[in-house]
């Protein structure tokens, strides 16, 4: 096995708030390899964005703690000084935003911003910046580059504002790209659209990409392996395979369950998870998905611990149900309707 | 369409274009099509999804039907009673019996009044009930769209995306209305909260004898909950037909390639699924292209008719109507689609001429 590019031990992230500490990631464990495409799916206020916020320590502040390691290139990022995470920020390192309007200045021009990008980065000067700029913008696919190059972020609409900021996180041929809900605020025609380029330029630029949502749909293309989240803590991880054929936390299968399917007759009824997310300052005793889990028993209270219960080794879960229980369990919110199609 | 009994709403060739103003003077200078020559009808009890890009207009059309805007031209019938050009006073009256629902459940709440004051004010305002009465009814209320009674003093800050947007359907059945525009009201919250108000609305259908024009981008939401779906492309309807002829046999080459974009979370089926990308992005509605709006970006755009005929709907089926002169053809695969790579980079030199 190839030396992972990121590895990520024990990650825990506390914010002190007025209300108490908010357990904002509680124990997040991964690796990371050239190549590869890591999706992370979770509810909102599961701790995903914040776990990719921390990988380039800009959760960094007075009334946060941090445990664990984030080992990039032999160095741990949560210790680093602040002069070389700035070396590696949008360098080695790049992040796109979800919402491509508030995470460009609207006072300047796209392409001044990924000019200003390259020369922090390199000593480039302005004019081989911009050509390179626009080289950028056209392999993200924006018409006619030499003339958006000087556009202002509201003359161009959602889905090129969002290729801009992808045009902006590749600006330094980084080695992760992560991608925080890069779609959630477009539409599905742009969403194909964008996750095809994502796709294309991490073979392209031979990149680990960690694309963050909310949407299993989203990952079932493009990701190899997935992390599902859940009040902070990993609760599935696994290859994309396993965790869509053999999903074994009751949390996965109720996201499977809950995303209306094209592919299959219309249900009576949708699967939802009942209720909400726990509160991060006072999160359930046990297994924290127990309150709103359909199928928790008594042994629910102790906490389970993230490991492998199946027969392929890569795939670690969270759950106290037996094997037999679960792939009979889950039937009932995933695949019920599939029995009769 | 043509008239029938159980029509709740009638629409007939509504257009709303909006004024581009230029200049010290504020000139109008053109206008935005937004709605451009729309006719549809909405029986009661039933559900009509409309769906379509961002910028196609069908948050303008919701808007319009419930006259928080004021259509350009055309007729709305709304239970017998023509309001397309009512003034506000007149509308007063008719405005409990429409209501609407919004898609941001943070922006759409007063984030300083209670629960029970943003429910209960409607009913205030329409002179219902006195106080005790209000407040029994907001508790009541309360417990049909799932939250409990003791919200009644919190402030919207105080609940999730989810709790939020059934804040909202708790304030627009307050009033029991007829009609409820829900613009989009699933698409800011996580998959897993979606389901829980798609089914909280369905439920309520039938309790309260509810008729709902269901606007959303994401089409496998809208066949969940509608009975007929229109689908819009640039303030125009392209496509309508009852829900599930929609899904088993598009006909219209956008409502396919709509379809074709929605992911689904099954690797082996998206490994074998064929997006149809769709070259470039929604003309401005300001200078819409001629004839067939659709065809600067159709896979399927033939040299003639498409580019001087404007399609008209044509009934192509049971209830099922299709804006594209090639419909047939293309279902019958009679015409391939070209092949185009929109996000393949030009990595050649500019050649292009600067467009004036």
């Amino acid at each position: 096995m190839p030396e992972p590019l990121l590895e990520v031990k024990g990650l825990k992230v506390r914010f002190a708030t007025e209300d108490g500490l908010v357990r904002a990631v509680d124990g997040v464990d991964f690796e990371l390899e050239r190549g590869k495409v890591l999706g992370i799916v979770g509810e909102s206020g599961s701790g995903k964005s914040v776990t990719a916020m921390t990988l380039l320590g800009l959760t960094r502040d007075q009334n946060a703690a941090f445990e664990g390691e984030v080992v990039y290139k032999g160095q741990d990022v949560l210790t680093m000084p602040e002069s070389r995470l700035r070396d590696i920020r949008g360098n080695e390192i790049a992040m796109i935003f979800q919402d491509p309007m508030t995470s460009l200045n609207p006072v300047y021009r796209v392409g001044q911003q990924i000019v200003e990008a390259i020369r922090a980065h390199e000593s480039v000067s302005k004019r081989q910046a911009r050509r390179r700029t626009i080289d950028l913008l056209k392999q993200v696919g924006i018409p006619s580059a030499e003339e958006r190059v000087d556009a202002f972020p509201h003359e161009l609409s959602g889905g090129m504002r969002q290729r801009a900021m992808i045009a902006l996180a590749l600006s330094c041929n980084p080695d992760i790209v992560i991608a925080d809900e890069p779609t959630t605020a477009l539409d599905v025609t742009i969403q194909a659209q964008i996750l095809a380029l994502l796709d294309k330029l991490r073979a392209e630029f031979d990149s680990a990409v960690i694309l963050i949502t909310h949407d299993l749909g989203v990952v079932a293309s493009i990701a190899h392996d997935i992390l599902v989240m859940y009040a902070g803590r990993v609760v599935e991880a696994g290859p994309k395979r396993e965790l869509f054929y053999d999903p074994q936390m009751p949390y996965s299968w109720g996201l499977l369950g809950s995303i209306p399917r094209l592919d299959r007759p219309k249900q009576e009824k949708l699967h939802s998870i009942t209720g909400s997310p726990p509160s991060l300052i006072n999160v359930p005793r046990g297994c924290t998905f127990r309150p709103r889990c359909p199928y928790a028993f008594d042994r629910c209270t102790e906490e389970p611990e993230l490991v492998n219960r199946v027969e392929v080794p890569d795939h670690l879960d969270r759950c106290w149900l037996s094997l037999d229980d679960k792939r009979r369990l889950r039937l009932e919110t995933i695949a019920a309707e599939a029995s009769i199609a | 369409m043509t008239e029938n009994d159980g029509a709740l709403l009638e629409i007939r060739q509504l257009k709303k274009w909006f004024p581009i103003h230029k200049g010290f003077m504020r000139r109008v200078s053109g206008h935005v099509h937004a709605v451009d020559d729309v006719s549809l009808s909405l029986a009661k009890g039933e559900t009509l999804g409309l769906v379509g890009e961002s910028g196609c207009g069908k948050s303008t059309l919701g808007r319009c039907v419930v006259r928080l805007l004021a259509p350009t031209s055309g007729e709305i019938v709304f239970d017998g009673q023509s309001i397309g050009q009512l003034r506000s006073r007149a509308l007063r009256p008719l405005r409990r019996q429409m209501q609407m629902i919004f898609q941001d459940p943070y922006a759409s709440l007063n984030p300083r009044k209670r629960v029970g004051t943003i429910i209960s004010d409607p009913m205030k305002i329409h002179g219902i009930g006195d106080r005790q009465e209000r407040k029994k009814k907001v508790e009541e209320l309360l417990e049909t769209v799932g939250l409990s009674p003791e919200h009644y003093n919190r402030f919207p800050h105080e609940f999730s995306g989810g709790q939020r947007q059934r804040i909202g359907v708790a304030r627009a059945l307050a009033l029991r209305p007829k009609l409820i525009v829900a613009d989009e009201p699933v698409s800011a919250l996580d998959v897993s909260i979606q389901a829980q108000v798609l089914n909280l609305l369905e439920s309520l259908q039938t309790g309260f004898d509810l008729t709902y024009m269901f606007i959303a981008h994401d089409l496998a939401v809208v066949r969940h909950i509608s009975d007929r779906i229109a689908v819009m492309y640039l303030g125009v309807i392209v496509e309508i037909s009852p829900a599930e002829a929609l899904y088993d046999n598009p006909l219209h080459p956008y409502t396919i390639s709509l379809l074709s974009a929605v992911p689904i979370p099954d690797p082996d089926v998206e490994a074998k699924r064929e997006t149809i990308l769709l070259p470039g992005e929604l003309p401005s509605p300001a200078n819409p292209p001629a004839a067939c709006r659709f065809h600067t970006r159709c896979p399927y755009v033939q040299p003639t008719r498409c580019t001087t005929e404007v399609p008209e709907l044509r009934k192509l089926g049971d209830g099922h109507f299709v804006a594209c002169h090639w419909a047939e053809k293309i279902k019958a695969g009679a015409i391939e689609p070209i092949e185009s790579t929109p996000i393949e980079p030009e990595r050649q030199d500019p050649v292009e001429a600067p467009s004036a």
